[in-house]
């Protein structure tokens, strides 16, 4: 008998005689609070991640000055001009070694939780790239943002690689004292736009 | 390259040394009380905590009643979404299968994402005899295969480490493995942790094949879950050409929707935080981004049997946050290598037994690692009644030896003599007031001789001889009354005399 067989009798067996109905109750949502992008700017920000709120016409200026001399790689369908910067077309991991920054767009801004998605359509690019620079600059739309994560789980399509970010990379594995720095970029910079 | 739980001590025995550690005892004092903190603040501001954990049970215990139809849909899906879907009763298997895909590709090294099942089959050791090095670039786990150690926390495996002992594991042992500790390397967390990033990085960027596990495995979509905060995982899911998932089977659940719960559940009560810094999730292989070759193993290694239990099915419930570890006394003083498995606490205490049975004398040893002063299922998140599978699995250890002819050491023995002897006496009345007469008379001695007093006033008997000096030797006998109940109501008619 094959493993796969195996492991499925045993599984049936396991589980003759018990009734396979159990009722899951609706998860609760979070009380309404409020002005969902004020919240969602506060959640981010207590990650010690950077967010600069703008204006469409001041998104170019604002992501200039979020790169500062930093080299960045955009992806191809980014929609914003940056001077100087490389368009990803399948870079290997170590030319994405050798470059600072990423600026990408994203795909939900979950408020309660101060958590951005990327499901890495041309727009947000290769998951690689947002990944490797050390500076990630994160342009999300107001009109992104939902109330919490059931509303994230609604909208997204699972079938796409998914990447859920809150804050900068950190590790809590030394005397479980949160520090912010390991092997994700070290600096999130959220630009918030309306 | 790092140790073994094979041969460890029954709990009592490791549990003594654990405790004679007083740096190790401060360590964990020091972590678990900051965790406590964090997690009771963020669970705190959810307003329907309970409500949350109510879905969250019901969506772990659903998957699992239904288990056979949940696997066969996750491994329809997986297939359709380009993943490669193999199956493997127990560890051997499983680590037979992985270090195949290694040949396969001809690497001699796998960069690794932490993963409790990759532990718990001893994958690492399996790789290392067929010539293939697994790097660890898990902070924690980093740190635990560095020092040749063995992990002690499910979440932070390197928890009973305070920050000077890292600096100098990260000293000595860097070098040997790859790029060496700076020479300025301080205690400083965020100074070790660059020290890690940049001793990995290279490994990250070189590698063609990853291991991981996964938080969750989603049926109806085909989607794997991996739940992190440093970005390593993020390095090993996105990086190298081939990833090999070891995946338990209890991981699934049942629809996309369903991880609603589960990530609102997870992060709160593991880190402490409203998130984890990053979440991953994907479904088999995507053109032009990420690894092109995916594979997934469906792992068994005991998990049938528990989940056969109708008590300590619950126990597959799990998602590996460690809040009962963090909240347990038993934990907190003894540190997790005393449970000699890669899960430790509470957990451990019923999930080994669950998975392997109680036939060896350590893991017999574990139902009985708790005072069940109930801690741990007040905080998990998915409810799992922890205590009463304790004690329902400790019922199976007694039942375990109900056949033994001559007693075994660690059987429980003496306990099994005093319940038969009870059990003689009180099923006679006139054998019963002979005991009380007996056990009178014992409390007029004692009350007499005694130098010890309870609140109250009531005389204890200090230290007894033999069997019984395991037990008094931590607790204090109350004196038998020198009269019984019936004695006195026979003396003052009820009372009414």
């Amino acid at each position: 008998m094959s493993a796969r067989d195996d492991i499925l009798r045993r599984v049936r067996e396991a589980l003759d005689g018990v009734s396979p109905a159990v009722e899951i109750p609706a998860a609760p949502r979070a009380p309404d609070r409020g002005d969902l992008v004020a919240l969602f700017v506060e959640r981010v920000e207590d990650y010690r991640a950077i967010v600069t709120r703008c204006a469409a016409d001041e998104l170019e200026q604002v992501v200039r000055d979020a790169l500062g001399e930093a080299r960045a790689v955009v992806p191809p369908g980014l929609g914003v001009e940056v001077a100087g910067a490389t368009v990803d077309d399948g870079l290997t991991a170590t030319e994405l070694d050798a470059i600072d920054a990423v600026v990408t767009r994203a795909a939900v801004g979950i408020a309660e939780t101060g958590t951005i998605v990327l499901d890495h359509r041309p727009d947000q690019g290769r998951r690689a790239i947002s990944l490797v620079p050390d500076l990630h600059v994160c342009i999300v739309d107001a009109s992104q943002v939902v109330a919490d994560v059931p509303d994230a789980i609604a909208v997204l399509d699972p079938a796409r690689p998914l990447t859920w970010i809150s804050g900068p990379s950190a590790t809590s594995d030394i005397e479980l004292d949160r520090v912010e720095g390991v092997h994700g970029p070290r600096t999130l910079h959220v630009v918030l736009v309306g | 390259m790092s140790g073994t739980f094979v041969g460890m001590p029954a709990f009592p025995t490791a549990a003594r040394e654990a405790l004679a550690d007083t740096q190790q005892r401060r360590n964990l004092a020091h972590a678990t009380r900051t965790i406590r903190d964090k997690r009771a603040a963020v669970v705190a501001e959810v307003e329907d905590w309970e409500g949350l954990r109510l879905a969250g049970a019901a969506v772990k215990e659903a998957a699992l009643r239904d288990l056979a139809t949940h696997l066969e849909t996750l491994e329809e899906s997986l297939t359709r979404a380009g993943a490669i879907v193999h199956w493997a009763r127990d560890a051997e298997e499983a680590c037979a299968i992985v270090a195949q895909v290694a040949r396969d590709h001809g690497v001699d090294e796998v960069v690794k994402v932490k993963s409790m099942a990759t532990g718990e089959i001893g994958l690492n050791e399996a790789l290392e005899a067929e010539g293939i090095a697994a790097w660890e670039t898990d902070l924690a786990e980093l740190i635990v295969q560095l020092g040749d150690d063995l992990p002690s926390h499910i979440l932070v495996p390197a928890i009973h480490r305070n920050r000077a002992e890292i600096r100098e594991i990260f000293r000595r042992r860097m070098g040997d493995v790859g790029r060496p500790a700076p020479e300025a390397l301080t205690d400083d967390p965020g100074v070790l942790a660059g020290a890690a990033r940049e001793h990995l990085r290279e490994k990250f960027l070189r590698a063609k094949v990853a291991v991981s596990g996964a938080n969750f495995a989603v049926a109806d979509t085909g989607t794997l879950v991996v739940v992190e905060s440093e970005g390593n995982g993020r390095m090993c899911l996105t990086l190298p050409e081939v990833l090999v998932s070891v995946v338990g089977i209890e991981k699934v659940v049942a629809t996309w929707s369903d991880l609603d719960a589960m990530l609102r559940l997870l992060p709160r009560s593991s880190t402490g935080e409203r998130m984890n810094p990053y979440t991953s999730t994907w479904s088999g292989v995507t053109p032009g981004d990420g690894p092109q070759e995916v594979h997934v193993v469906l792992l068994d290694n005991g998990r049938t049997r528990a989940l056969a239990d109708d008590v300590g099915r619950q126990a597959l419930r799990c998602i590996r946050c460690s809040a009962c570890l963090n909240v347990c006394p038993v934990y907190e003083r003894v540190g997790g290598h005393a449970y000699g498995s890669v899960y430790p606490g509470p957990i451990g205490a019923i999930l080994n037994p669950l998975l392997h049975g109680v036939s060896d004398e350590q893991t017999a040893s574990l139902p009985y690692a708790s005072s069940l002063c109930g801690a741990c299922f007040e905080v998990c998140p998915v409810r799992i009644d922890i205590p009463s599978v304790l004690v329902d699995q400790r019922a199976a250890v007694v039942d375990s030896h109900r056949g033994d002819r001559v007693p075994r050491s660690g059987s429980h023995w003496q306990e099994a003599v005093a319940m038969k002897a009870a059990a003689w006496t009180f099923s006679d009345s006139r054998r019963l007031r002979w005991a009380e007469r007996a056990s009178g008379l014992a409390g007029r001695v004692i009350g007499r001789f005694s130098r010890t007093t309870l609140p109250g006033g009531r005389a204890a008997a200090g230290r007894l001889p033999g069997p019984a000096a395991g037990w008094t030797g931590a607790r204090d006998l109350p004196a038998p009354p020198p009269e019984s109940f019936r004695e006195w109501w026979d003396r003052t008619d009820g009372g009414r005399s």
